[in-house]
């Protein structure tokens, strides 16, 4: 934790309300993000017990598994959800815009631009907090190699139709969520904490109810106060007033409250399949349905406090201004959904379990270097963040009290004017180090010459300074200018190409070869319900 | 262990002696060299260069940083200054040591086109990840490739055809910036270190270890040894003896004094602050590490070693502060200049791998913390601050950490197909703190 954190999470202790640490909203969010706010059953890894899902807060989708150990409901639940899910990925997948992509040429090996299709746009996917990422990945992990009744007509449990293509949409998004700065997929906690610092800890962060309560704390209580009771507070019946975001639900709700229910919709079920006359049946039939409305009403009062909550927390994060490089970094979420969407019209077989040697270092390259520009990027944006830099001696800001021309040595001189600054901040660089300012959007590097005292440095403007003897006007600081340089780079390089997956050299094992179809795993007792 | 059965010089000879043999003779695509610290490996490769360039084969060298390839290229020129050597380098301003310029033989450029055809080319691996080539150089040497992560040496490994890795497998670990843990247990994680990739995909590849640290003194090999290498043990190269640390000037009966003389004495010292938790740079600790170095150097040391028979000086260039962090080494590098003392090398555990002192004085990683995060429980943080010194060590510490130590088992989740690293930073901790506290000091500021 940097020490400005610590700072703000004191203050928040001190003043019983959540600090900003952000001036701006360093995420993207879309006019209509898709909610999802999923339940799952304890003791079950990964079954889903019920859902609200939309775009619209008002009128949110409930999706419910009265029988979540059923098999065959639970596809109706996957197949409700490809429903709600794929029909808005359509819509932005379809609308595209014309842009240009550099390429590798394959015949002269060199860089070119390319036309190519960008989407205008690309749905964004909210869940409540981290647990929810990891349930889209599951969720997309088990969907992804069905096989349709279509694909595979002798497929002994065919999915239904889109559930695969959900899983691979799903498993993109899961992805695309550990890149640094990407919003397509965005756990609600984790982007209010970037935002806001807590008297709390990181992992008590993580309760939806008791992070909103420190930010936005309700009349008259404080936030350590209201964060205590959204976490305990529970009614007469000893049912949780803030239910837990989910997707595990409270214990006491599923003994109490859940387990009772679905017990009656199954002793409904089976005495519908015990009916021995059309008469008796609609009796039963009716029985089973309030018995299915009963667990519906259940899960509907577990989520929708969440689902409130969610948008309360979307309707804070509105009121910051969007930072200037969101837009950017949104563009290449873009780019991710136009190239996953291509891949999927392309008939390319779903991602595989598990990396191959090349993806797997060329996607840890690619966060490596998505976080570094996240980083500066945040800073550059924000003059908070960039406080905190300044305070951990990555950056300084101060006056220029003094401005001396001078020129590089060599055939033709190039102007280097040396720059005073004074400043109060202590960066931790040594003699000769570069660093960097934003001139007009640009990074401007400088040399740190020496210093003089223990708070003025000499720079060395190096570039940005136009191609003539004189330097363009505008592009070197003036007395009395105030400035801000970093020690960290503002743009990143990106790294060397990595071989071909087929040429994967000796040291890693070889080439992959040909993916081996992979046995299911053998059916045990506790497959059969 | 008796002296008398082994001839430290014998042993190693016979260990360079069987690497050579299999990286020159061997059926082998690749070969693997364990190297305690100051076990000569830099000397190792320089030969090992030379033999293979002799033998007609074409080489190249990746080590990790530049600092790490102009030290290469300046050993290589002294052993042979005949041999033409190539230095491929960044585009970067500066971006080789200019001492390279006055080396007729050796030809710099940044790009590899130009350098082909020479017997030796050296690089860092972030610049061969670059290079493209038709023909791939015949054998390559891997320095410091416990180092290296495993992504990297994918970018390089289709450059050559054989390749000698020789690294330290006690030293820090490579490292992220962003979560791995995706990838944890596959045999090629891309964050983890280019050698246990290796190894995993190829396991019959021989592996070689130097026996012998002619860096450490006799007080130090056994405790580094034990702490931080049980299942490949080394020894020192001198015995109880051969080197000694001296003072002109006697004790002033102060902490840091007295924390000297016991370090000058036995090759270890422990200076400890009263119990507290405090910032990362705690002022008292670090005025306490300024106060060491300065007093280090006002008693006018002299060092005795097998190098040379009269007693050298202990100057600035000979004394090293290790910290973890850089913010720490930072603020000590403040009081030293407060204190008069601008020369002495101020750095943290990563950027000190490698390098060699007289006497060191380490601001102890855990000093004055609440918790034991994996960071900086990691053996290999401690191991590089221990064992950087010829003479002896002087560790700076809070009262406390053996209680803390016990209070934060470690809680790094279990991956499942990773090799547990053996010792883990806990036992290696409690390993160092138990043999430190013999030689306490304690000291209120």
């Amino acid at each position: 934790m940097s020490l400005i954190t610590t700072l703000a999470r004191l203050e928040a202790v001190g003043s019983g309300r959540a600090q900003p640490t952000a001036t701006v909203r360093h995420r993207h969010l879309s006019d209509r993000p898709l909610v999802f706010v999923p339940l799952v059953t304890a003791g079950e890894t990964g079954a889903p017990l019920g859902a609200l899902v939309g775009t619209d807060r008002d009128r949110p989708r409930l999706l419910v598994v009265p029988q979540p150990r059923d098999r065959d409901l639970r596809f109706t639940f996957l197949a409700d959800l490809a429903d709600v899910v794929l029909p808005c990925i359509d819509t932005h997948a379809g609308s595209v815009e014309a842009a240009e992509r550099t390429e590798t040429d394959p015949e002269t090996g060199k860089r070119v631009k390319v036309e190519a299709e960008l989407c205008a746009d690309a749905p964004q996917l909210i869940v409540p907090s981290r647990a929810g990422l990891d349930l889209v990945r599951l969720l997309g992990r088990s969907m992804r190699f069905r096989r349709t009744a279509e694909q595979d007509p002798d497929a002994p449990y065919p999915a239904p139709p889109r559930v695969p293509l959900l899983g691979r949409w799903l498993t993109h998004y899961g992805e695309r969520a550990r890149v640094p700065g990407s919003s397509l997929l965005l756990a609600l906690t984790d982007v209010l904490s970037r935002h806001w610092a807590t008297g709390q800890s990181g992992l008590e962060d993580q309760h939806l109810g008791a992070l909103l309560a420190w930010i936005d704390p309700p009349e008259g209580l404080t936030g350590a106060e209201a964060a205590r009771r959204a976490e305990l507070e529970r009614d007469a019946d000893g049912q949780l007033l803030c239910p837990p975001a989910g997707p595990a639900t409270d214990p006491a709700f599923d003994n109490k409250l859940l387990a009772p229910a679905i017990e009656r919709y199954d002793r409904a079920r089976t005495a519908l399949a015990a009916a021995e006359d059309p008469l008796e049946a609609d009796d039963r039939l009716a029985a089973l349905t309030r018995a299915e409305l009963a667990v519906r009403e259940l899960v509907e009062s577990r989520v929708r406090p969440t689902w409130d909550a969610v948008w309360r927390g979307l309707d804070l994060l509105r009121t910051l201004p969007e930072g200037a490089h969101v837009e950017e970094r949104w563009t290449r979420d873009r780019w991710s959904f136009t190239g996953h969407r291509d891949r999927v019209l392309a008939g390319e077989p779903p991602q595989p379990r598990r990396d191959d040697a090349v993806t797997a270092a060329n996607k840890l390259a690619t966060r490596e270097r998505e976080q570094a520009r996240l980083e500066a990027q945040e800073a550059l944006d924000d003059p908070l963040v960039m406080a905190g830099r300044r305070l951990a001696g990555e950056a300084f800001a101060g006056e220029v009290t003094d401005a001396v021309m001078a020129y590089s040595e060599g055939r033709r001189p190039s102007p280097r004017p040396l720059v005073t600054v004074r400043t109060d901040d202590r960066p931790q660089a040594a003699e000769r180090a570069r660093v960097y300012r934003s001139l007009g959007g640009r990074p401007q590097s400088a040399e740190i010459v020496g210093y003089e005292g223990d708070d003025v440095l000499v720079l060395r403007i190096l570039d940005k300074m136009g191609r003539g003897k004189e330097p363009e006007p505008g592009s070197v600081p003036e007395k009395g200018d105030r400035i801000c340089f970093t020690l960290f780079e503002h743009e990143q390089r990106g790294g060397a190409k990595l071989p071909d997956p087929e040429e994967t050299p000796w040291t890693h094992g070889g080439p992959p070869g040909e993916p081996a179809a992979e046995a299911p795993d053998t059916v045990t007792e506790e497959d059969v319900l | 262990m008796t002296t008398v059965d082994f001839e430290p010089g014998a042993a190693a000879d016979r260990a360079t002696d069987a690497i050579l043999h299999d990286t020159l003779h061997g059926s082998e695509r690749g070969v693997v060299v364990d190297s305690p610290p100051g076990a000569g490996k830099s000397t190792l490769v320089v030969r090992a260069a030379l033999e293979l360039a002799g033998a007609g084969r074409s080489l190249m060298v990746v080590a990790q940083t530049n600092a790490q390839v102009d030290d290469l290229v300046l050993r290589l020129a002294e052993k042979d200054p005949d041999l033409p050597v190539g230095r491929l380098h960044s585009s970067d301003t500066d971006p080789y040591d200019k001492a390279l310029d006055d080396l007729p033989q050796v030809r710099t450029s940044a790009k590899a086109a130009d350098l082909g055809g020479l017997p030796v080319v050296l690089s860092t691996a972030a610049k061969w990840a670059h290079v493209k080539v038709d023909e791939p150089w015949r054998h390559a040497i891997v320095d410091e490739a416990y180092q290296m992560r495993s992504d990297s040496l994918l970018a390089v490994a289709g450059l050559f055809e054989r390749a000698l890795f020789v690294g330290d497998p006690g030293q820090l670990d490579p490292f992220a910036i962003v979560g791995s843990e995706q990838w944890a247990g596959l045999s090629y994680d891309p964050s983890a270190s280019a050698v246990s990739t290796l190894l995993a995909h190829n396991p019959d590849l021989p592996q070689h270890r130097l026996p012998v640290s002619w860096r450490l003194p006799a007080s130090a090999a056994p405790l580094v040894s034990d702490a931080f290498y049980p299942y490949t043990p080394f020894r020192s190269g001198t015995d109880h003896g051969d080197r000694r640390l001296s003072f002109a000037v006697p004790s002033d009966g102060s902490g840091p004094d007295r924390v000297i003389d016991e370090a000058a004495d036995s090759g270890w010292g422990l200076l400890e602050l009263p119990a507290r938790h405090t910032p990362r740079t705690d002022p008292e600790a670090v005025r306490a590490v300024a106060t060491v170095v300065r007093r280090l150097l006002d008693r006018g040391g002299a060092a005795t070693s097998e190098r040379s028979p009269d007693p050298a000086p202990l100057t600035a260039d000979r004394i090293a502060v290790g910290t973890a962090h850089r913010d720490q080494a930072a603020a000590i590098r403040a009081a030293l200049t407060e204190l008069g003392v601008p020369d002495v090398t101020v750095d943290t555990a990563n950027r000190l791998q490698g390098r060699e002192y007289d006497v060191t004085v380490v601001l102890h990683p855990l000093s004055g913390r609440p918790d034991a995060t994996a960071f900086h429980l990691e053996t290999g943080r401690l191991c590089v601050l221990a064992s950087r010194h010829r003479h002896a060590c002087i560790v700076v510490c809070r009262a406390g950490v053996t209680g803390l130590l016990d209070d934060y088992p470690s809680t790094e989740p279990v991956q499942l197909g990773t090799l547990t690293k053996f010792p883990d930073g806990w036992e290696a901790n409690h390993a160092v703190l138990a043999h430190l506290t013999e030689h306490r000091v304690p000291f209120h500021p």
